[in-house]
Protein backbone atom coordinates (compact mmCIF):
# COMPACT_ATOMS: atom_id res chain seq x y z
CA UNK A 1 0.00 0.00 0.00
CA UNK A 2 2.66 2.61 1.01
CA UNK A 3 5.06 1.45 -1.43
CA UNK A 4 1.76 2.10 -4.20
CA UNK A 5 1.64 5.58 -2.79
CA UNK A 6 5.28 5.90 -2.47
CA UNK A 7 5.41 5.73 -6.40
CA UNK A 8 2.50 7.99 -6.77
CA UNK A 9 3.89 10.85 -5.04
CA UNK A 10 7.14 10.21 -6.71
CA UNK A 11 5.41 10.66 -10.33
CA UNK A 12 3.10 13.95 -8.80
CA UNK A 13 6.23 15.57 -7.38
CA UNK A 14 8.69 14.91 -10.48
CA UNK A 15 6.10 15.77 -13.10
CA UNK A 16 4.72 19.22 -11.07
CA UNK A 17 7.92 20.01 -10.85
CA UNK A 18 8.77 19.47 -14.50
CA UNK A 19 5.88 22.01 -15.19
CA UNK A 20 7.37 24.21 -12.67
CA UNK A 21 10.28 24.74 -15.35
CA UNK A 22 8.43 24.73 -18.76
CA UNK A 23 4.76 26.60 -17.79
CA UNK A 24 4.84 29.88 -19.59
CA UNK A 25 3.15 31.71 -16.84
CA UNK A 26 5.02 32.37 -13.63
CA UNK A 27 2.05 32.29 -11.91
CA UNK A 28 1.38 28.97 -12.91
CA UNK A 29 4.98 27.58 -11.93
CA UNK A 30 4.42 28.84 -8.31
CA UNK A 31 1.40 26.71 -8.11
CA UNK A 32 2.93 23.71 -9.32
CA UNK A 33 5.72 24.28 -7.32
CA UNK A 34 3.01 24.01 -4.23
CA UNK A 35 2.02 20.73 -5.95
CA UNK A 36 5.34 19.71 -5.64
CA UNK A 37 5.58 20.85 -1.83
CA UNK A 38 2.40 18.63 -1.27
CA UNK A 39 3.63 15.78 -3.04
CA UNK A 40 7.30 15.89 -0.41
CA UNK A 41 4.96 16.14 2.30
CA UNK A 42 3.20 13.15 1.84
CA UNK A 43 6.44 11.54 1.45
CA UNK A 44 7.54 12.33 4.99
CA UNK A 45 4.07 10.87 6.04
CA UNK A 46 4.79 8.21 4.70
CA UNK A 47 8.10 8.08 6.35
CA UNK A 48 5.96 8.39 9.95
CA UNK A 49 7.27 12.48 10.32
CA UNK A 50 4.11 13.98 10.33
CA UNK A 51 5.62 16.91 12.27
CA UNK A 52 8.18 17.67 9.52
CA UNK A 53 5.28 17.24 6.97
CA UNK A 54 3.14 19.59 8.17
CA UNK A 55 6.00 22.03 8.89
CA UNK A 56 7.14 21.75 5.31
CA UNK A 57 3.58 22.85 4.51
CA UNK A 58 3.33 25.58 6.66
CA UNK A 59 6.83 26.97 5.95
CA UNK A 60 6.64 26.38 2.39
CA UNK A 61 3.39 26.04 0.52
CA UNK A 62 1.55 28.52 3.14
CA UNK A 63 4.12 31.07 3.74
CA UNK A 64 6.99 31.48 1.26
CA UNK A 65 5.01 30.01 -1.79
CA UNK A 66 2.46 32.87 -0.77
CA UNK A 67 5.22 35.93 -0.84
CA UNK A 68 6.46 34.68 -4.11
CA UNK A 69 2.53 34.53 -5.33
CA UNK A 70 2.41 38.31 -4.17
CA UNK A 71 5.49 39.55 -5.90
CA UNK A 72 4.28 37.49 -9.48
CA UNK A 73 1.02 39.44 -8.83
CA UNK A 74 2.44 42.59 -8.21
CA UNK A 75 4.64 42.37 -10.80
CA UNK A 76 1.77 41.99 -13.43
CA UNK A 77 4.34 40.08 -15.37
CA UNK A 78 2.40 38.66 -18.96
CA UNK A 79 3.55 38.31 -22.33
CA UNK A 80 3.64 41.92 -23.13
CA UNK A 81 6.26 42.83 -20.81
CA UNK A 82 8.61 40.18 -20.91
CA UNK A 83 12.07 41.17 -22.50
CA UNK A 84 12.97 39.23 -25.70
CA UNK A 85 15.82 37.56 -25.56
CA UNK A 86 18.66 37.23 -27.97
CA UNK A 87 18.97 33.65 -30.20
CA UNK A 88 22.73 34.22 -28.69
CA UNK A 89 21.64 34.70 -24.63
CA UNK A 90 19.57 31.50 -25.53
CA UNK A 91 22.72 29.68 -27.09
CA UNK A 92 24.48 30.32 -24.07
CA UNK A 93 21.88 29.64 -21.85
CA UNK A 94 21.09 25.91 -23.44
CA UNK A 95 25.25 25.60 -23.35
CA UNK A 96 25.31 26.33 -19.42
CA UNK A 97 22.39 23.88 -19.30
CA UNK A 98 23.82 20.81 -21.15
CA UNK A 99 27.19 21.17 -19.07
CA UNK A 100 25.78 21.15 -15.53
CA UNK A 101 23.68 17.93 -16.58
CA UNK A 102 26.99 16.41 -17.69
CA UNK A 103 28.67 17.48 -13.95
CA UNK A 104 25.61 16.30 -12.71
CA UNK A 105 26.16 12.85 -14.77
CA UNK A 106 29.07 12.40 -13.92
CA UNK A 107 29.22 13.05 -10.54
CA UNK A 108 26.45 10.53 -10.53
CA UNK A 109 28.08 8.04 -12.46
CA UNK A 110 31.30 7.72 -10.10
CA UNK A 111 29.08 7.62 -6.98
CA UNK A 112 27.90 4.22 -5.66
CA UNK A 113 24.42 3.68 -3.99
CA UNK A 114 24.41 2.62 -0.19
CA UNK A 115 22.79 0.05 0.48
CA UNK A 116 19.31 1.53 2.38
CA UNK A 117 19.93 2.29 6.66
CA UNK A 118 16.86 0.46 7.55
CA UNK A 119 14.44 3.00 10.10
CA UNK A 120 16.41 2.12 13.13
CA UNK A 121 13.41 3.58 15.17
CA UNK A 122 9.78 3.92 13.85
CA UNK A 123 8.95 6.41 15.76
CA UNK A 124 11.69 8.79 15.03
CA UNK A 125 9.97 11.45 13.14
CA UNK A 126 7.11 12.24 15.82
CA UNK A 127 7.44 15.21 17.57
CA UNK A 128 8.76 14.34 20.72
CA UNK A 129 11.70 12.71 19.63
CA UNK A 130 12.72 14.98 17.19
CA UNK A 131 12.38 18.28 20.02
CA UNK A 132 14.71 15.77 22.19
CA UNK A 133 17.06 15.41 19.40
CA UNK A 134 16.83 18.97 18.65
CA UNK A 135 17.36 20.25 22.14
CA UNK A 136 19.58 17.87 23.53
CA UNK A 137 22.26 16.98 21.45
CA UNK A 138 22.11 19.78 18.89
CA UNK A 139 21.49 22.43 21.00
CA UNK A 140 24.25 24.56 19.77
CA UNK A 141 23.80 24.03 15.63
CA UNK A 142 20.06 24.93 16.64
CA UNK A 143 21.09 28.10 18.71
CA UNK A 144 23.41 29.20 15.82
CA UNK A 145 20.99 28.72 13.18
CA UNK A 146 18.35 30.43 14.53
CA UNK A 147 21.12 33.63 14.85
CA UNK A 148 21.76 33.43 11.53
CA UNK A 149 17.79 33.64 10.67
CA UNK A 150 17.85 36.82 12.91
CA UNK A 151 20.53 38.87 11.54
CA UNK A 152 19.19 37.92 8.11
CA UNK A 153 15.43 39.47 9.48
CA UNK A 154 17.60 42.20 10.79
CA UNK A 155 19.12 43.13 7.23
CA UNK A 156 15.73 42.61 5.16
CA UNK A 157 15.02 45.33 7.95
CA UNK A 158 17.44 47.71 7.29
CA UNK A 159 16.93 47.11 3.75
CA UNK A 160 14.07 47.59 3.08
CA UNK A 161 13.92 50.99 5.35
CA UNK A 162 13.57 54.17 3.99
CA UNK A 163 16.72 56.00 4.04
CA UNK A 164 15.63 59.21 6.45
CA UNK A 165 18.27 61.46 4.34
CA UNK A 166 16.07 61.02 0.76
CA UNK A 167 12.93 63.39 1.12
CA UNK A 168 9.49 61.59 0.29
CA UNK A 169 8.33 61.47 -3.24
CA UNK A 170 5.56 63.21 -3.62
CA UNK A 171 3.25 61.51 -5.77
CA UNK A 172 0.57 63.91 -5.90
CA UNK A 173 2.21 67.12 -7.30
CA UNK A 174 3.80 64.54 -10.47
CA UNK B 1 -13.42 -2.96 8.81
CA UNK B 2 -15.32 -1.53 11.84
CA UNK B 3 -13.24 1.23 12.14
CA UNK B 4 -13.54 2.53 8.60
CA UNK B 5 -17.12 2.26 8.92
CA UNK B 6 -17.25 4.27 12.15
CA UNK B 7 -15.46 7.07 11.01
CA UNK B 8 -16.81 7.55 7.17
CA UNK B 9 -20.02 7.86 9.33
CA UNK B 10 -18.58 10.03 11.99
CA UNK B 11 -17.35 12.03 8.62
CA UNK B 12 -20.67 12.13 6.66
CA UNK B 13 -22.33 13.50 10.28
CA UNK B 14 -19.57 16.46 11.19
CA UNK B 15 -19.74 17.02 7.47
CA UNK B 16 -23.42 17.53 7.64
CA UNK B 17 -23.48 18.93 10.75
CA UNK B 18 -20.85 21.71 9.48
CA UNK B 19 -22.81 23.15 6.12
CA UNK B 20 -25.99 23.06 8.14
CA UNK B 21 -24.62 25.24 10.78
CA UNK B 22 -22.78 27.61 8.03
CA UNK B 23 -26.36 27.47 5.91
CA UNK B 24 -27.82 29.16 9.45
CA UNK B 25 -25.55 31.17 10.29
CA UNK B 26 -26.38 33.40 6.97
CA UNK B 27 -30.09 32.95 8.32
CA UNK B 28 -28.39 33.57 11.95
CA UNK B 29 -26.89 36.88 10.66
CA UNK B 30 -29.68 38.69 8.51
CA UNK B 31 -31.17 37.78 12.35
CA UNK B 32 -28.55 39.30 14.68
CA UNK B 33 -28.19 42.28 11.85
CA UNK B 34 -32.10 43.13 12.24
CA UNK B 35 -32.16 42.84 15.77
CA UNK B 36 -28.98 44.97 16.34
CA UNK B 37 -30.36 47.56 13.98
CA UNK B 38 -33.86 47.34 15.43
CA UNK B 39 -35.75 45.97 12.19
CA UNK B 40 -37.16 42.45 11.69
CA UNK B 41 -34.78 40.69 9.18
CA UNK B 42 -36.05 37.88 7.00
CA UNK B 43 -39.71 36.67 7.56
CA UNK B 44 -41.06 35.57 4.22
CA UNK B 45 -39.99 32.21 3.94
CA UNK B 46 -41.28 29.68 6.06
CA UNK B 47 -42.42 30.67 9.60
CA UNK B 48 -39.78 33.22 11.09
CA UNK B 49 -38.03 32.96 7.55
CA UNK B 50 -36.45 29.96 8.46
CA UNK B 51 -36.83 28.38 5.24
CA UNK B 52 -34.53 31.62 3.95
CA UNK B 53 -30.96 29.78 3.60
CA UNK B 54 -32.88 27.13 1.47
CA UNK B 55 -34.12 29.85 -0.90
CA UNK B 56 -30.49 31.96 -1.00
CA UNK B 57 -29.11 28.42 -2.26
CA UNK B 58 -32.09 27.69 -4.80
CA UNK B 59 -31.46 31.17 -5.88
CA UNK B 60 -27.76 30.86 -6.08
CA UNK B 61 -28.01 27.49 -8.16
CA UNK B 62 -30.43 29.03 -10.89
CA UNK B 63 -27.99 31.95 -11.54
CA UNK B 64 -26.27 32.37 -14.74
CA UNK B 65 -22.68 30.97 -13.95
CA UNK B 66 -20.48 33.62 -15.93
CA UNK B 67 -16.60 33.21 -16.43
CA UNK B 68 -14.78 36.64 -17.85
CA UNK B 69 -13.65 36.27 -21.37
CA UNK B 70 -10.14 37.80 -20.21
CA UNK B 71 -9.97 35.30 -16.85
CA UNK B 72 -7.65 32.42 -16.35
CA UNK B 73 -10.50 29.92 -16.73
CA UNK B 74 -8.99 27.01 -15.24
CA UNK B 75 -7.91 28.86 -11.66
CA UNK B 76 -11.13 30.67 -11.70
CA UNK B 77 -12.75 27.65 -11.51
CA UNK B 78 -9.91 26.39 -9.35
CA UNK B 79 -10.09 29.40 -6.62
CA UNK B 80 -13.94 28.79 -5.18
CA UNK B 81 -12.80 25.37 -4.49
CA UNK B 82 -9.39 25.70 -2.61
CA UNK B 83 -11.13 28.00 -0.35
CA UNK B 84 -14.19 25.09 -0.03
CA UNK B 85 -11.62 22.37 0.27
CA UNK B 86 -9.32 24.26 3.26
CA UNK B 87 -12.68 24.94 4.58
CA UNK B 88 -13.97 21.76 5.48
CA UNK B 89 -10.69 19.71 6.00
CA UNK B 90 -10.14 21.33 9.48
CA UNK B 91 -12.79 19.28 11.50
CA UNK B 92 -11.47 15.99 11.17
CA UNK B 93 -9.14 16.80 14.40
CA UNK B 94 -11.00 18.45 16.44
CA UNK B 95 -12.42 16.38 19.43
CA UNK B 96 -16.41 16.96 19.92
CA UNK B 97 -16.83 14.78 22.62
CA UNK B 98 -14.87 11.54 24.28
CA UNK B 99 -16.32 9.03 23.62
CA UNK B 100 -19.48 6.74 23.05
CA UNK B 101 -20.69 3.34 23.71
CA UNK B 102 -22.67 1.84 20.86
CA UNK B 103 -22.64 -1.95 20.24
CA UNK B 104 -20.24 -3.11 22.52
CA UNK B 105 -17.26 -0.99 20.99
CA UNK B 106 -16.17 2.11 22.39
CA UNK B 107 -16.17 4.98 19.63
CA UNK B 108 -14.53 8.43 19.65
CA UNK B 109 -15.57 11.29 18.82
CA UNK B 110 -12.68 12.53 16.51
CA UNK B 111 -12.26 11.51 13.14
CA UNK B 112 -8.46 11.49 13.41
CA UNK B 113 -6.36 12.09 17.03
CA UNK B 114 -3.24 13.10 15.33
CA UNK B 115 -0.12 14.17 17.32
CA UNK B 116 0.27 17.63 15.75
CA UNK B 117 -3.74 18.71 15.30
CA UNK B 118 -2.50 22.33 15.98
CA UNK B 119 -0.33 22.47 13.50
CA UNK B 120 -2.46 20.88 10.89
CA UNK B 121 -5.56 23.58 11.70
CA UNK B 122 -2.96 25.94 11.66
CA UNK B 123 -1.39 24.66 7.92
CA UNK B 124 -5.08 24.35 6.48
CA UNK B 125 -5.57 28.13 7.87
CA UNK B 126 -2.38 29.31 5.70
CA UNK B 127 -3.34 27.25 2.77
CA UNK B 128 -6.68 28.48 2.67
CA UNK B 129 -4.95 31.81 1.56
CA UNK B 130 -4.62 30.36 -2.07
CA UNK B 131 -8.15 30.24 -2.49
CA UNK B 132 -8.84 34.00 -2.32
CA UNK B 133 -5.48 34.68 -4.07
CA UNK B 134 -5.97 32.61 -7.03
CA UNK B 135 -9.56 33.34 -7.48
CA UNK B 136 -8.71 37.29 -7.12
CA UNK B 137 -5.78 37.14 -9.58
CA UNK B 138 -7.32 35.04 -12.24
CA UNK B 139 -10.35 37.14 -12.41
CA UNK B 140 -8.31 39.85 -14.62
CA UNK B 141 -10.03 42.95 -12.80
CA UNK B 142 -8.04 45.24 -10.93
CA UNK B 143 -10.38 45.60 -7.69
CA UNK B 144 -10.19 41.60 -7.68
CA UNK B 145 -6.16 41.94 -7.65
CA UNK B 146 -6.72 43.99 -4.36
CA UNK B 147 -8.92 42.41 -2.47
CA UNK B 148 -7.10 39.32 -3.15
CA UNK B 149 -3.62 40.97 -2.44
CA UNK B 150 -5.03 42.70 0.92
CA UNK B 151 -6.66 39.49 2.44
CA UNK B 152 -3.65 37.49 1.91
CA UNK B 153 -1.63 39.86 3.74
CA UNK B 154 -3.75 40.29 6.22
CA UNK B 155 -3.92 36.89 6.60
CA UNK B 156 -0.62 35.98 6.39
CA UNK B 157 0.34 38.76 9.22
CA UNK B 158 -2.32 37.94 11.58
CA UNK B 159 -1.15 33.89 11.18
CA UNK B 160 2.06 34.80 13.32
CA UNK B 161 0.33 36.34 16.10
CA UNK B 162 -2.13 33.60 16.23
CA UNK B 163 0.84 31.01 16.23
CA UNK B 164 2.65 32.59 18.70
CA UNK B 165 -0.42 33.04 20.80
CA UNK B 166 -1.33 29.21 20.25
CA UNK B 167 2.97 28.53 21.67
CA UNK B 168 1.46 29.74 25.06
CA UNK B 169 -1.21 26.73 25.04
CA UNK B 170 0.81 24.25 24.18
CA UNK B 171 3.80 24.78 26.30
CA UNK B 172 1.24 24.73 29.13
CA UNK B 173 -0.69 21.38 27.94
CA UNK B 174 2.47 20.04 26.77
CA UNK B 175 0.72 18.44 24.06
CA UNK B 176 0.16 19.78 20.13
CA UNK B 177 -2.87 17.13 20.30
CA UNK B 178 -6.15 18.77 20.64
CA UNK B 179 -7.67 15.61 22.28
CA UNK B 180 -5.31 15.90 24.90
CA UNK B 181 -5.36 20.02 25.28
CA UNK B 182 -9.36 19.39 25.26
CA UNK B 183 -8.78 16.62 28.17
CA UNK B 184 -6.37 19.00 30.33
CA UNK B 185 -8.98 21.15 30.75
CA UNK B 186 -11.21 19.12 33.06
CA UNK B 187 -14.39 20.61 34.48
CA UNK B 188 -13.96 24.20 34.80
CA UNK B 189 -10.04 24.43 34.20
CA UNK B 190 -10.41 25.95 30.76
CA UNK B 191 -7.41 27.52 29.38
CA UNK B 192 -8.81 30.97 29.34
CA UNK B 193 -8.74 31.36 33.10
CA UNK B 194 -4.41 30.70 32.91
CA UNK B 195 -4.32 32.43 29.48
CA UNK B 196 -6.80 35.67 28.98
CA UNK B 197 -4.08 37.14 26.81
CA UNK B 198 -3.59 34.67 24.65
CA UNK B 199 -6.99 34.08 24.33
CA UNK B 200 -7.32 37.71 23.45
CA UNK B 201 -4.68 37.99 20.95
CA UNK B 202 -6.11 34.51 19.64
CA UNK B 203 -9.67 36.20 19.40
CA UNK B 204 -9.09 39.34 17.23
CA UNK B 205 -6.43 37.08 14.86
CA UNK B 206 -9.29 34.77 14.81
CA UNK B 207 -11.09 37.57 13.56
CA UNK B 208 -8.82 38.67 11.08
CA UNK B 209 -8.23 35.05 9.78
CA UNK B 210 -12.22 34.62 8.95
CA UNK B 211 -11.62 38.32 7.04
CA UNK B 212 -14.63 39.39 9.40
CA UNK B 213 -15.49 42.85 10.33
CA UNK B 214 -13.69 44.95 11.71
CA UNK B 215 -11.25 43.40 9.96
CA UNK B 216 -13.32 42.71 6.53
CA UNK B 217 -11.03 45.01 4.34
CA UNK B 218 -10.70 42.21 1.53
CA UNK B 219 -14.50 42.60 -0.05
CA UNK B 220 -15.32 46.14 1.51
CA UNK B 221 -17.65 46.93 -0.80
CA UNK B 222 -17.23 50.90 -0.50
CA UNK B 223 -13.76 50.72 -1.76
CA UNK B 224 -13.43 47.53 -3.75
CA UNK B 225 -17.08 46.84 -5.15
CA UNK B 226 -16.63 43.23 -3.49
CA UNK B 227 -13.03 42.59 -2.92
CA UNK B 228 -11.67 39.26 -4.50
CA UNK B 229 -14.86 37.98 -5.85
CA UNK B 230 -16.41 40.99 -7.92
CA UNK B 231 -16.48 38.93 -10.88
CA UNK B 232 -17.76 35.61 -9.47
CA UNK B 233 -21.77 34.69 -9.77
CA UNK B 234 -24.17 31.91 -9.08
CA UNK B 235 -22.85 28.62 -7.10
CA UNK B 236 -18.74 30.12 -7.39
CA UNK B 237 -19.72 33.20 -5.53
CA UNK B 238 -21.72 31.01 -2.76
CA UNK B 239 -18.68 28.33 -2.31
CA UNK B 240 -16.54 31.45 -1.34
CA UNK B 241 -19.56 33.26 1.38
CA UNK B 242 -20.08 29.55 2.54
CA UNK B 243 -16.21 28.99 2.97
CA UNK B 244 -16.08 32.25 4.80
CA UNK B 245 -19.14 30.99 7.52
CA UNK B 246 -17.47 27.47 7.70
CA UNK B 247 -14.07 29.69 8.36
CA UNK B 248 -16.13 31.32 11.18
CA UNK B 249 -17.55 28.27 12.22
CA UNK B 250 -13.96 26.43 12.65
CA UNK B 251 -12.73 29.79 14.25
CA UNK B 252 -15.66 29.70 17.02
CA UNK B 253 -14.67 25.75 17.54
CA UNK B 254 -11.01 26.28 17.67
CA UNK B 255 -11.64 29.23 20.43
CA UNK B 256 -14.34 27.08 22.24
CA UNK B 257 -11.90 23.93 22.09
CA UNK B 258 -8.23 26.10 23.07
CA UNK B 259 -9.48 28.41 25.33
CA UNK B 260 -13.13 27.34 26.53
CA UNK B 261 -12.76 24.15 28.18
CA UNK B 262 -13.82 22.17 24.66
CA UNK B 263 -16.61 19.72 25.67
CA UNK B 264 -15.78 19.99 29.54
CA UNK B 265 -18.39 21.77 32.02
CA UNK B 266 -18.36 22.09 35.61
CA UNK B 267 -20.08 19.17 37.34
CA UNK B 268 -19.06 16.63 34.76
CA UNK B 269 -18.01 13.99 36.68
CA UNK B 270 -21.08 14.09 38.68
CA UNK B 271 -23.32 13.23 35.52
CA UNK B 272 -21.16 10.67 33.90
CA UNK B 273 -21.43 8.55 37.56
CA UNK B 274 -24.91 9.29 37.78
CA UNK B 275 -26.16 9.04 34.33
CA UNK B 276 -24.04 6.94 33.04
CA UNK B 277 -21.09 7.22 29.79
CA UNK B 278 -23.51 7.91 26.97
CA UNK B 279 -25.66 10.67 28.39
CA UNK B 280 -22.26 12.28 29.54
CA UNK B 281 -20.90 11.72 25.99
CA UNK B 282 -24.27 13.40 24.28
CA UNK B 283 -24.74 16.62 27.10
CA UNK B 284 -20.44 17.21 26.38
CA UNK B 285 -21.43 17.37 22.57
CA UNK B 286 -24.44 19.85 23.31
CA UNK B 287 -22.01 21.85 25.56
CA UNK B 288 -19.35 22.16 23.11
CA UNK B 289 -21.82 23.33 20.40
CA UNK B 290 -23.84 25.82 22.61
CA UNK B 291 -20.09 27.44 22.73
CA UNK B 292 -19.68 27.51 19.50
CA UNK B 293 -22.87 28.88 19.07
CA UNK B 294 -22.22 31.56 20.95
CA UNK B 295 -18.87 32.35 19.54
CA UNK B 296 -20.83 32.44 16.22
CA UNK B 297 -23.06 35.09 17.76
CA UNK B 298 -20.13 36.99 19.16
CA UNK B 299 -18.29 36.98 15.74
CA UNK B 300 -21.80 38.92 14.22
CA UNK B 301 -22.46 40.88 17.20
CA UNK B 302 -18.83 42.61 16.70
CA UNK B 303 -19.26 42.73 12.70
CA UNK B 304 -22.53 44.83 13.61
CA UNK B 305 -20.89 46.55 16.25
CA UNK B 306 -17.81 47.78 15.99
CA UNK B 307 -16.40 49.82 12.55
CA UNK B 308 -13.97 48.55 9.73
CA UNK B 309 -10.01 49.47 10.32
CA UNK B 310 -7.87 51.30 8.02
CA UNK B 311 -5.53 49.56 6.13
CA UNK B 312 -2.62 51.23 8.08
CA UNK B 313 -4.07 50.47 11.40
CA UNK B 314 -5.07 47.07 10.48
CA UNK B 315 -1.32 46.05 9.65
CA UNK B 316 -0.07 48.42 13.03
CA UNK B 317 -2.19 46.61 15.20
CA UNK B 318 -1.13 43.14 13.36
CA UNK B 319 2.72 43.33 13.46
CA UNK B 320 3.03 46.14 16.65
CA UNK B 321 0.81 44.98 18.82
CA UNK B 322 -0.06 41.49 18.46
CA UNK B 323 3.15 40.32 17.79
CA UNK B 324 4.88 42.11 20.69
CA UNK B 325 2.03 41.05 23.52
CA UNK B 326 2.27 37.44 22.11
CA UNK B 327 6.07 37.15 22.09
CA UNK B 328 5.54 38.93 26.26
CA UNK B 329 3.01 36.17 27.22
CA UNK B 330 4.46 33.65 25.71
CA UNK B 331 8.06 34.79 27.86
CA UNK B 332 5.18 35.27 31.06
CA UNK B 333 4.19 31.46 30.42
CA UNK B 334 7.62 30.03 30.34
CA UNK B 335 8.84 31.63 33.27
CA UNK B 336 6.15 30.97 35.65
CA UNK B 337 6.16 27.09 34.45
CA UNK B 338 9.83 27.21 35.27
CA UNK B 339 9.34 28.72 38.54
CA UNK B 340 6.56 28.88 39.98
CA UNK B 341 4.97 25.39 38.89
CA UNK B 342 8.03 23.60 39.66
Amino acid sequence: MSEYLFYFLAFVSIFAALLVVTAKNPIHSVLFLIVTFFAIAGQYIILNAQFLAIVHIIVYAGAIMVLFLFVLMLLNLNKESEPVKSYLMKGIGVLAGCLLALVMVAALHKSTMSPALGNPNEDIGLVGNLGKVLFKEYVVPFEVSSLLFLSAMIGAVMLGKRDPKIEPVNEITN
Amino acid sequence: MDLILEKSILIIVIFSITLVIAMYSTYMERKVAAFLQDRIGPDRAGPFGILQPLADGGKMFFKEDFIPAKSERWLFILGPGIAMLTALMTSAVIPWGTSIEMFGRNISLQVADINIGILYVMGFLSIGVYGIMVGGWASNNKYSLMGAIRASSQMISYELAMGLSIIAIVMMNESLSLSVIAEKQDSWHWNVLYQPLGFLIFIVCAFAETNRAPFDLAECDSELIGGYHTEYSSMKLGFYLFAEYINMFISATMISTLYFGSYNFPGMHWVGDHLGHNWLAIIEVAVLFSKIIFFIFFFMWVRWTLPRFRYDQLMHLGWKVLIPLAIINMLITGGWMTYVWK
